[in-house]
């Protein structure tokens, strides 16, 4: 990794009685995807909003390809996009128009303005809603128009903050495709979440972040291995249970555990095993065993700040992958049914 | 999918101070609020109407019964009241629009993006000083169907709405801070009607020689009781006070320094705080 284009030391800042950052270092390369993960409260938005100019640290300092962000803002900004946790839009204007506003205020001229905003509309098929006041967006779109309005001006580094939170899976998957279009044409991304597996689909690096401080760093892959995944089976018969936690720790190396309320034989498999779902199936079923449902899936958030920091995250969101061998998105009691 | 277009604009100016930059994006801010007029035909509707319904209610429902001292239609008396009570209404609309454009987080985009740092409050504010004209001339079409007239001559006239838009744009900037101050747009609805005491503490309905005298001092040195015997002088409308108070003896002296005044004060605040919001 050549010299990074984000550079972070030690960062610190309080508010009040809250020490947001707590000396937090954080490296960059160009070209790549950073995904700051953490919970609610970790100190990524207070991260972005310095490194994005918008507040000073107390002490540390943070460098935008060679420009300090508080010596340097001017410079900084001209480098820099952001969209931010809300879609700080005017809801009261077209999407176009803001668009339009954006390359104004970037100074593109307003014939090359408009020339832009219709662009970057038919580019990420918002043609059709650029006519329409914002206000009536959809909060899936908001984002995605937010997230648009940062690359009026392409900048060579974009900061995303949480920008799929709330958001339906079909808009999340929308707005990762345009962040992978941008970092296809080089952008440098960084991007916080308090999702393992958005950080995993879209980041080169991921840096988990708790308490002002980043206490993991790495590729996912690495960080992966080192939490592992998690397999939930789940039996048909209660008496078959032994049997599979039996061919479950063989296969995984892990220590199983049995539910038997549940009918569910839960266990991590550590990083370096790579189980395909239809392995696990093939060796429950040569052991007679009879899965309904089985699962593989990433530890959620909750649960990679447990294995690093020994206690739970206050606010967790619940999102975890799932690959699902049968619908087990239905209710208890309609399962049962489909059972018997 | 199209693949991204590697020959992208970049920002075209290296320059991001300088007075060219703050004219050429308050005017990108100005575009901005006339695009909401045009797509809230609702608030022009508004601007419309609430001059007429000011002027019948107090123009002929109170008006009825008050007397003005030296005689004279109250009327006449009180359009000047009514020139600077709707540029004075224009603070609360500053405020909830600054506010508003706090919570969404657009200023914080606009804070993060390479623009001439006093761009947004004086393209705010210019904005509203369009908005406030616009209001201004409603209200004397108002004015002069009700009986209101012009009495001294053009220039004078001319003198008067000068003062009263200066009034009105210094006002703006009050709202541009109170705005800046606080970050949701329900808190600046629910701050906006604490300024009607100050446009009614004031000679713009009744004259303030029948108040008690700790609230005829708030009402005479209340700077909009200048601006509006300012207006009645330059006009020639009934009303005007030969003796009394410093700022009620000298409006126009009191107008213009009332305005220079809260300029000094608040545009340095409201750009100081504009930079520093936050941080």
């Amino acid at each position: 990794m050549g010299e990074p284009i984000v550079f972070a030391e030690g960062l610190r800042k309080r508010f009040g009685e809250t020490q947001a950052l707590a000396g937090l270092d954080l490296q960059v390369a160009e070209g790549t995807v950073c995904g700051v993960l953490g919970p609610n409260g970790a100190g990524k938005t207070t991260a972005v909003r310095v490194l994005a100019t918008l507040i000073a640290p107390d002490s540390g300092r943070a460098v935008i390809a060679g420009h300090d962000v508080v010596s340097q803002a001017d410079r900084v900004r001209h480098l820099i996009g952001l969209a931010g946790q809300s879609a700080a839009l005017d809801e009261r204007i077209t999407g176009r128009e803001n668009l339009e506003m954006f390359g104004r205020l970037y100074h593109l001229g307003p014939r090359a303005a408009r020339r832009r905003a219709n662009e970057l509309l038919e580019r990420f098929d918002l043609a059709d809603a650029g006519n329409r006041l914002v206000k009536t967006y959809s909060g899936g779109m908001r984002r995605r128009l937010d997230l648009i309005a940062s690359l009026v001006v392409t900048p060579p580094v974009l900061f995303l903050d949480e920008p799929t939170t709330g958001l339906d899976p079909r808009s999340r998957n929308e707005i990762w495709d345009t962040v992978r279009l941008l970092v296809a044409d080089g952008t440098t991304v960084l991007l916080t979440t308090q999702y393992l597996d958005e950080a995993d689909q879209l980041a080169n690096d991921i840096a988990v972040v708790d308490r002002g401080r980043v206490i993991a760093a790495g590729p996912p892959e690495d960080l992966k291995y080192e939490l592992g995944s998690r397999v939930d089976v789940v039996v048909t018969d209660p008496q078959s249970l032994p049997t599979a936690a039996q061919v479950l720790g063989r296969l995984t190396g892990g220590n199983p555990e049995i539910d038997a309320g549940e009918r569910t034989v839960r266990v991590a498999m550590p990083g370096a095993v790579r189980l395909t779902l239809p392995a696990i199936v093939r060796e429950l079923d040569s052991a007679g065993v009879i899965a309904e449902d089985v699962a593989v899936r990433l530890p959620t958030l909750d649960e990679v700040f447990l294995k690093l920091t020994g206690r739970r995250t206050d606010d967790t969101p619940t999102q975890t992958k799932t690959i699902s061998a049968t619908p087990d998105e239905l209710p208890e009691t309609d399962a049962e049914k489909v059972r018997s | 999918m199209t693949t991204i277009d590697t020959a992208l604009p970049r920002s075209a100016s290296p320059t991001t101070g300088g007075w060219r930059w703050t004219l050429v994006d308050g005017w990108t801010v100005v575009r901005r609020d006339v695009q909401h007029l045009l797509h809230n035909p609702g608030e022009i509707i508004g601007m419309l109407v609430f001059p007429i319904i000011m002027i019948v209610m107090f123009g002929y429902i109170f008006g009825s019964a008050i007397p003005i001292p030296g005689g004279g239609n109250y009327r006449e008396y009180l359009i000047p009241g009514m020139f600077v009570m709707s540029a004075a209404a224009q603070v609360a609309v500053t405020m909830q629009k600054v506010a508003a454009d706090n919570g969404t987080g657009l200023m914080e985009r606009f804070r993060s993006m390479p623009m001439a740092r006093s761009a947004v409050p004086f393209g705010q504010t210019g904005a509203d000083l369009f908005t406030g004209a616009l209001g201004l001339v409603v209200m004397i079409a108002c004015g002069l169907v009700t009986g209101w007239r012009i009495h001294n001559g053009f220039p004078q006239a001319l003198a008067a709405f000068g003062i009263v838009l200066l009034f009105g744009y210094a006002l703006n900037w009050v709202g541009v801070f109170c705005g800046f101050m606080i970050n949701n747009e329900d808190t600046a609805d629910r701050l906006s009607p604490l300024f009607m005491p100050v446009t009614m503490i004031s000679n713009t309905f009744v004259p303030t020689a029948g108040m008690p005298t700790w609230l005829r001092d708030i009402a005479d040195w209340n700077p909009i009781s200048a601006v509006v015997a300012a207006c009645r002088q330059l006009f020639g409308n009934p009303g005007v006070v030969a003796s009394g108070s410093w700022p009620l003896e000298h409006p126009i002296t009191a107008s213009i320094g009332w305005s220079i005044v809260l300029l000094l004060i608040f545009v340095p605040l409201s750009v100081y705080r504009y930079r520093t919001v936050g941080r």
